[in-house]
């Protein structure tokens, strides 16, 4: 029996989230802790199989929106970790009284709506200006690349109010629940990998409506479909805000993964390391971006500490032996084998 | 000679019978178009109207600025200067997809369809219909969806290919599903840039009688090179030569028109 694609997919995913789910029964805390981690960018890698695989649309600062739900979830916990005294970063700086923009960030659902609305609004806003002058290509990701850019360099030179080059670190409780131990651990990691789960389904649903044949349309004739009556720019800049509050959803559970965002996880280094994950599961595929996620965080966990002088020259190796000899990644690869073994079947 | 001229009908007689169904009502003009690239004038100064019913081709030199012209129509150029009407309504200036909106098609060149998806599909996203975000999010493929998109394909000679990837198409039919893509969103005003490069004469032929078909109850627009295939479709030739409006009339006319003769015909 040959499966559709569509059936493959929506497979992959159950089977995905079933092992996912099974690690919780063989991995220790701290390893399951480090999938948990992992996982993290599999958010990340799914809007970027949105937006580049199907869209076209290549950002290399996805690590922005990483960021800002990084940030914005440690803001809440770092509140909370400090209360009633202002975080300890402020009061190394001499700062007396909190900054107004933190003061939202005392209320979980305030802050749980914020870190989904500011880079959904945000990410449209700046994508819609930028595709409607007809930037696309090379040239959005540089413009991308360059926010990153920028966004690491304000952090970093914001000590007193956003803790700069340390980040936010230090908080350890989550609505009074300690997150360090390993019980919270546990559910924290099953609470991520069901509402990942819900996200793949989600965007295994949007790849095959039509909206995602509009955007493969869009990646491979944007003229045509610009005269076929739709609003590209529009298209792809809601588009690009979804991938946006994906990741900002990773960096969300980063933030309650790890205990700590900075802004070396969030520049250009890492926002290219997030492109490189969709690249090597496959750019066109959901479940392969969430499987490139965690195989390339674990050989960077692993390989980075061995040998951290060489991690960097093996990423950019794997990225050009994928561009060069995988373009669809590992996803691609095993679609091969699928048809080519309902192929073999059909002949006999 | 080709085919097409040897055919037993009397192209006279043909062309008289075409000119009664011409409507006299306008509905399409554009006045005093100009377009320069870097100083040079590819589009000088052009007027032009087009009435309902009316099938109109254009010809001219390669370079004489007729893929130009349909860029500005359709939004893809701004012009420099003057406007373009449409059923009493400026149009220049608009986004593209608001001027599509509006009941204009346009179809390019070089033939553009998508060619990683099927054919179905191809005609599916041309639907004018929920081309919003979220209503192509939640787009159903019901019964009445199959059925126009059955129609539009029968129309262009395509309905056993629906589930063929379109990338795999010969050239013609990829033209003819361009054109399929254009019918389905049933514009007002059809812009047809060469749509029978590439086609046999046995394609050509067909087209031909396709494009006649489709005339009915709009205004359309070929640009074309093959003077006979001209002749067999055309209500009325437009002859532009260096942007500018060199002759206008019937396909006889033209044909022996001295001074197409001398910069286009004569060749
Ligand atoms: N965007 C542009 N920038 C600069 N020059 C242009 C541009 N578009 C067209 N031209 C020039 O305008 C002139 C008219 O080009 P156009 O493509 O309209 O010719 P055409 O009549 O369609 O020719 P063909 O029969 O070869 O298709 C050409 O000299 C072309 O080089
Ligand atoms: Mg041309």
């Amino acid at each position: 029996m040959k499966l559709t694609r569509e059936a493959t997919e929506y497979l992959t995913v159950g089977l995905l989230a079933a092992v996912l789910l099974a690690f919780t029964m063989t991995l220790d805390p701290f390893r399951l802790n480090n999938v948990g981690k992992y996982l993290s960018f599999g958010f990340v890698a799914i809007g970027i199989v949105l937006t580049w695989g199907y869209g076209g649309v290549l950002s290399l600062g996805q690590g922005i929106f990483f960021g800002l739900g990084g940030y914005m979830m440690a803001m809440f916990l770092k509140l909370e970790a400090s209360a009633p005294e202002l975080p300890d970063f402020m009061v190394w700086s001499g700062i007396e009284a909190l900054p107004v923009w933190w003061e939202p960030f005392y209320s979980l659902p305030i802050t749980l709506v914020l870190i989904h609305l500011i880079p959904a609004v945000g990410a449209y806003l700046f994508a819609y200006a930028i595709f409607r002058k007809r930037v696309s290509g090379v040239y959005f990701a540089i413009v991308t690349l360059a926010l990153a850019m920028t966004m690491t360099v304000l952090i970093v030179g914001a000590q007193s109010t956003i803790g700069g080059a340390n980040g936010i670190t230090d908080f350890r409780t989550f609505l009074g629940m300690d997150i360090v131990d390993d019980a919270s651990k546990m559910v924290l990691y099953v609470l991520q990998v069901l509402v990942l789960f819900t996200v793949m389904l989600a965007a295994l649903k949007l790849t095959n409506s039509r909206l995602g044949k509009i955007l493969i349309a869009i990646r491979d004739k944007e003229d045509r479909v610009r005269f076929s009556g739709y609003n590209t720019a529009h298209v792809k800049a809601a588009v690009f805000a979804l991938a946006a509050v994906l990741s900002a959803m990773g960096g969300a559970f980063y933030s309650l993964q790890t205990g700590l965002i900075a802004p070396s996880l969030i520049g250009v280094v890492a926002s290219v390391e997030m492109v490189i994950y969709a690249a090597v599961g496959g750019r066109l595929s959901v479940p392969g971006a969430v499987v490139g996620a965690i195989l390339i965080g674990f050989l960077k966990s692993y390989l980075s500490e061995t040998f951290p002088e060489y991690w960097l020259y093996f990423l950019g190796s794997i990225f050009i032996f994928v561009v060069l000899f995988m373009p669809k990644g590992l996803a691609g690869f095993f679609d091969r084998l699928r048809v080519g073994r309902a192929l073999g079947g059909e002949a006999r | 000679m080709s085919a097409s001229m040897q055919m037993a009908r009397d192209p006279e007689q043909e062309l008289s019978i075409r000119n009664e169904n011409v409507a006299s009502e306008e509905t399409f003009r554009v006045e005093d178009l100009s377009v320069s690239f870097d100083g040079f004038r590819a589009v000088d100064n052009l007027c032009l109207s087009v009435a309902k019913n009316e099938l109109r081709v254009i010809i001219g030199p390669n370079g004489a600025g007729k893929t130009t012209l349909l860029d500005m129509i359709c939004g893809k150029t701004r012009p420099t200067e003057g406007k373009v009407i449409f059923d009493g309504e400026v149009v220049s200036g608009l986004p593209e997809y608001q001027i599509v909106k509006k009941g204009i098609g346009r179809k390019f060149q070089t033939p553009s369809v998508y060619e990683d998806l099927s054919v179905f599909e191809n005609f599916e996203i041309s639907m004018p219909d929920a081309q919003g975000v979220l209503d192509s999010l939640f787009f159903k493929r019901d019964e009445a969806i199959r059925e126009r998109v059955s129609r539009a394909a029968a129309e262009v000679f395509l309905a056993d290919q629906l589930h063929r990837k379109a990338g795999t198409l010969s050239h013609g039919q990829k033209q003819w599903l361009e054109i399929g893509m254009l019918l389905i969103q049933e514009p007002r005003l059809l812009l047809l840039d060469e749509p029978v490069a590439g086609m046999s004469p046995r394609e050509r032929e067909a087209t031909a009688e396709l494009l006649t078909r489709v005339a009915n109850g709009r205004s359309v627009i070929v640009i074309e090179h093959d003077m006979d295939f001209v002749k067999r479709i055309a209500h009325k030739v437009t002859v532009l030569h260096q942007g500018r409006l060199l002759a206008e009339g019937s396909a006889d006319e033209i044909q022996s028109n001295p001074k197409v003769i001398e910069v286009y015909l004569g060749h």
